[in-house]
């Protein structure tokens, strides 16, 4: 832990040589430039939807069930509903809903981990007991619980996911805060009597974001992968809306007629997930960050 | 060692209790109760009053709590509130041997992928085998483990028709009946799994492989073969070991899932059915039991470890 802040602090204290650092990682890194490629293409078409789909998305039509074709490229579902437009407006869900859930676990996961390791005693307790309980479960199936509890829904989905991912969280945040404080720069900032808050904010926090970008992009592909299984489950955001795990659930019955329902949607949400998962990986090479989640 | 045995097993119990009590508070104190969701708003206010005198939801959550929690330590977990009011003990009794089935096979299933296919990429570092090790578990690790199964059902059920697409048959029934209904849903859940535990036996075998003692047997002139199954692997095991925890819990997530797609009547579709119906009393329960398989699964892991790593200090 101890050579891992050191290396953190040396990159962040030189702004180009992480630059300079990310590029190198990432010019040979021939996994995590496809996946930035594939995710490029994903948010355009997320942004660019109503212009990409050729067709309105809910629109059912007489065509049902026709295999894919110049007219339909990816093909229609039972109700004549067009795949393509459908799986691209679902773009939208998939990344909104991951970036969403994301931001909000970061923004309280990092607060609750660095209250916890900046003040200790009983502050860390009481937070660290409630983290902990989180831990012994898979996410998963903590955002399947707080479904059950607040019910379906996009603001219910998004408040379980994130919900289910504050645990990462706050223990990296936690254990960076630990590490640093025992660094010079942050007594000489106590001596100099600036207050808890500025010390927390402007110290503390630039020097423990490397694991923490590298944790938010990979829970991004987790959120989306969880928001998909939901959905799927029939746990997620309302019927209407086209979101992968819908898509796939909608078509589930008619797959040994139409394999294209099957196959497509769930195409997208992996390839989503492998193009983050692999930028991810990238971050964590180049940012030095030890892998500790598994 | 004694006392982190009991001192592991009381904060297992701790868990499981906290769990409970978290379960049922949150539950109730959401808006939306059960009875409206039963009567889908049709019903008059009296048959709605009279619902919830028979379910006990007109008293104080204090009391609701009392008996909720007095009764589960006698084993009663109360009854559905659908369908025949079947008790939930034997709703979930009857679905534990689905899960558990399923659980042990995607296990034998995923171990049997990763063991041979980390350590032939280990000992075959940087060739094609290992970059194509490699990929599986990356494609592993991405693919939606409820995609794979709709994958498997379009190949192997609905095209090539060798096994069946739905349901489960009890071992009763005869074991092949019973397998042939598992052998999808396990490959589903088990995938995931098994790219896990594979990237975690190469790059332990490999660190092994680095240690003094290996250079030693092999310097003796011990055959390869048994330098890696006698002395490397046996230590390489014990990081993958406390991955097994992890894993078991990628396990029983991917059964939640996976057994909504083969229709099997497990623990996780008793879950899912629970929560869609806003059936409290399944869903107390279901929550309890999957929770209890985490808490298990980690207390193993944990005791396991210690047998196995003398080197742990147990203060």
């Amino acid at each position: 832990m101890a050579d891992n802040s050191q290396t953190i602090l040396h990159t962040e204290s030189k702004g180009r040589f992480a630059s300079s650092r990310l590029y190198a990682v990432f010019s040979r890194d021939k996994k995590a430039q496809f996946g930035i490629l594939i995710l490029t293409l994903f948010i355009i078409s997320a942004i660019l939807a109503p212009l990409i789909a050729p067709y309105d998305p809910n629109k059912m039509s007489l065509d049902m069930m026709l295999a894919p074709s110049s007219k339909h490229l990816l093909g229609t579902d039972d109700l004549g509903r067009d795949l393509f437009s459908r799986i691209i407006w679902g773009t939208q869900v998939s990344l909104f809903v991951g970036i969403v859930t994301v931001a909000i676990s970061m923004l309280i996961g990092v607060l609750l981990g660095v209250l916890a390791g900046y003040y200790g005693g009983w502050i860390d307790m009481i937070i660290m007991r409630y983290i902990d309980l989180q831990w012994a479960f898979p996410n998963f199936i903590i955002a399947v619980y707080l479904v059950a509890v607040f019910g379906t829904g996009l603001l219910n989905i998004i408040v379980a996911i994130s919900l289910a991912f504050l645990d990462d969280f706050a223990r990296i945040a936690r254990s960076m805060v630990l590490t640093l404080k025992e660094e010079q720069f942050i007594d000489a900032a106590r001596v100099q009597g600036f207050s808890d808050l500025r010390i927390m904010l402007r110290h503390i926090l630039p020097n423990s974001m490397a694991p923490i970008i590298v944790q938010a992009t990979v829970s991004v592909s987790y959120a989306i992968l969880g928001e998909a299984s939901l959905s799927f489950l029939g746990l997620g955001v309302n019927v209407d809306t086209p979101t992968w795990g819908l898509i796939l659930a909608d078509g589930r019955s008619f797959i040994s007629q139409a394999w294209w329902l099957g196959v497509f949607p769930g195409l997208a949400i992996m390839l989503i997930v492998l193009s983050i998962t692999s930028i991810g990986d990238a971050l964590r090479d180049a940012f030095d960050v030890r892998e500790n989640t598994l | 060692m004694t006392g982190y045995i009991i001192r592991r097993i009381l904060g297992a119990v701790l868990v499981m209790l906290a769990v409970s009590v978290l379960v049922f508070f949150m539950i109730r104190l959401v808006p939306g109760d059960p009875i409206g969701a039963m009567l889908a708003d049709a019903g008059s206010e009296e048959a709605r009053e009279a619902l919830m005198r028979k379910f006990g939801f007109d008293q104080p959550l204090s009391v609701q709590f009392l008996k909720w929690f007095g009764n589960l330590l006698y084993g009663d977990l109360g009854a559905s509130l659908y369908g025949s009011n079947q008790k939930v003990t034997t709703i979930i009794l009857e679905a534990l041997p689905r899960t558990m089935s399923l659980a042990a096979l995607s296990f034998v299933i995923a171990i049997a992928i990763a063991l041979p296919a980390g350590i032939i990429s280990a000992l075959k570092r940087n060739t094609s085998t290992d970059t194509a090790v490699s990929l599986f578990a990356f494609l592993g690790l991405s693919m939606p483990d409820f995609w794979l199964a709709i994958l498997l059902i379009i190949v192997f059920a609905a095209n090539l028709q060798w096994l069946p697409a739905i349901g489960y048959e009890p071992l009763s029934s005869g074991v092949w009946e019973w397998f042939s209904h598992l052998i999808l849903p396990s490959i589903a859940i088990g995938t995931g799994f098994s790219a896990i535990i594979a990237r975690m036996v190469r790059s332990s075998l490999l660190e092994v492989m680095q240690a003094d003692y290996i250079r030693t047997a092999a310097s003796k002139g011990l055959e390869q073969k048994k330098i890696i199954f006698w002395h490397a692997l046996p230590n390489a095991m014990i990081p993958v070991i406390t991955v097994l925890g992890i894993a078991f819990a990628l396990l029983i997530s991917g059964a939640v899932v996976v057994e909504n797609v083969f229709s099997i009547k497990g623990l996780g579709r008793v879950l899912i059915q629970g929560i869609i119906n806003r059936d409290y009393p399944v869903v107390q329960g279901a929550v309890l039991f999957v929770s209890a398989f985490f808490v298990f699964a980690n207390l193993i892991v944990d005791l396991l470890y210690a047998v196995i790593d003398p080197r742990i200090r147990y203060d």
